[in-house]
């Protein structure tokens, strides 16, 4: 099976199976929307401020939810050997979990960056603001997908894996975090939020090159 | 052999394998060659190996020593064709609870590059006798058609080399049966297969006995 078949095949096959377990995803969601609402119940109801940490508050949100939602990248298939099957099918193994990655991000991810545009009336931004920070969540979450899908490889076997797993990608995640909530604080003072995008948009693709051969090679260690 | 012809030259040749669990050396000195057409019956105590073994052939899980050749190449250095000429079933069913059994089977030939219809679906859960739990989710089946639904997976893949695992646990007397006429279907045609097992399989092919931890006794 050449590299677009093995893509296809995973990112079919894991949005069939996402399709199957609503609920799971669904969670993802609601714990988004609920730490990004519990903000305004918890501070002082200023719309200044409020407008001010939107962006902060919505990434931090989307960082948590993406973690949520990564232990069910590999782990179910790693407990009852689909894993196994396709570390030894007869395709590329980097394609085979691109596939899975994308079909993550997709179930996982997408509905975040849509959902955003709710968290910015929620907190009164200004159109431009929110439509800024629908571009950076764009462009930032696939970075995010591929530093779990990394270390949800990595800690594979591991007991406590979840958490280990929070602690090992929440460190590398903050370059993404400072990028994405600075990109509408900068276009407010004028500056523009051209560098920040391009940042991000550098490390989404970098992390979509690189991603697959560094998952696929965690995935393989993980047999051994 | 019309079919031993045909894939003349699918030949395993291993040579001073050699496995560790953790630091301790579970076997070593195992060699063999397996042309078609053959299978080993792969035995020992509890312990001795038996799955490791099974695995390293597979590539999951590194042998600390030795070499394992198909068609005269060394298979960590030709990946892709290895992974091509072998089925392996391990302990682990690699199904989804919530997919049913033909959907199992479905996504398990698509990662082989196989398409699939319903009808094709169909014949084979048929040929394992499961085709009435086609649409029945995996969790419901029970243990012996879960194993059955293994054996449609062999026979479709169509690899010429078998590594299985174990393959008649939680198979009624039927199921048994039914996996010795595969298993002598698949060497009939050419095949070759490696099976770990405790039980006397009904395969009417003389098995070339490999028996490892015996000296051990570990």
């Amino acid at each position: 099976m050449n590299a677009g078949a093995a893509i296809l095949w995973g990112l079919r096959r894991d949005l069939a199976l996402a399709m199957r377990s609503r609920a799971e995803i669904a969670i993802v969601l609601v714990f988004f929307l609920l730490v990004t609402s519990l903000f305004p119940l918890g501070l002082d109801p200023d719309p200044v401020l409020l407008s001010k940490i939107a962006p902060g508050i919505a990434w931090v949100a989307a960082l948590l939810a993406s973690l949520l939602g990564l232990p069910r990248l590999f782990a179910g298939d790693h407990a009852d050997g689909s894993l196994e099957q396709i570390a030894l099918a007869a395709a590329p193994l980097p394609a085979l979990v691109a596939g899975k990655v994308l079909a993550h991000w997709v179930a996982t991810s997408l509905p975040l960056v849509l959902l955003a545009p709710l968290v910015g009336i929620q907190f009164g931004l200004e159109p431009v603001s929110t439509g800024i920070l629908v571009a950076t969540l764009l462009l930032g979450t696939p970075v995010l997908a591929w530093l779990g899908a990394i270390g949800a490889a990595l800690t594979l076997g591991a007991r406590g894996g979840a958490a280990l797993l929070a602690l090992l990608v929440l460190p590398l995640a903050v370059p993404v975090l400072v990028f994405g909530a600075g990109a509408v604080e900068s276009s407010r003072a004028g500056l523009g939020a051209q560098a920040h995008l391009s940042l991000l948009a550098a490390g989404a693709i970098l992390s979509t090159v690189f991603g697959p051969f560094v998952t696929a090679l965690a995935v393989r260690i993980s047999f051994e | 052999m019309n079919g031993a012809a045909a894939v003349g030259e699918d030949r395993l040749e291993v040579e001073d394998l050699a496995c560790a669990a953790g630091i301790r050396i579970l076997f070593d000195g195992v060699g063999f060659t397996l042309g078609p057409g053959q299978w080993i019956r792969l035995r020992g105590p509890n312990g001795c190996g038996k799955s490791t073994l099974l695995r390293a052939l597979a590539g999951l899980g590194r042998p600390v020593g030795g070499t394992v050749r198909w068609r005269g190449a060394p298979t960590s250095d030709t990946r892709e064709q290895w992974h091509a000429a072998f089925a392996y079933q391990g302990h682990l069913p690699a199904c989804k609870d919530g997919l049913s059994a033909a959907e199992n089977l479905h996504w398990q030939l698509a990662l082989d590059g196989e398409a699939s219809s319903p009808a094709r679906l169909r014949e084979l859960l048929g040929r394992v006798g499961i085709e009435r739990q086609a649409r029945l989710a995996y969790q419901r089946l029970s243990a012996g058609q879960r194993r059955r639904l293994g054996l449609a997976r062999l026979v479709a893949l169509h690899r010429p080399l078998w590594l299985l695992d174990e393959p008649t646990t939680a198979l009624d007397a039927d199921g048994q049966a039914l996996f010795g006429e595969l298993l002598d279907a698949h060497l009939a045609a050419g095949g070759l297969a490696i099976c770990a097992t405790h039980l006397d399989l009904p395969v009417g092919a003389a098995a070339i006995p490999l028996e490892l931890g015996g000296r051990r006794g570990a």
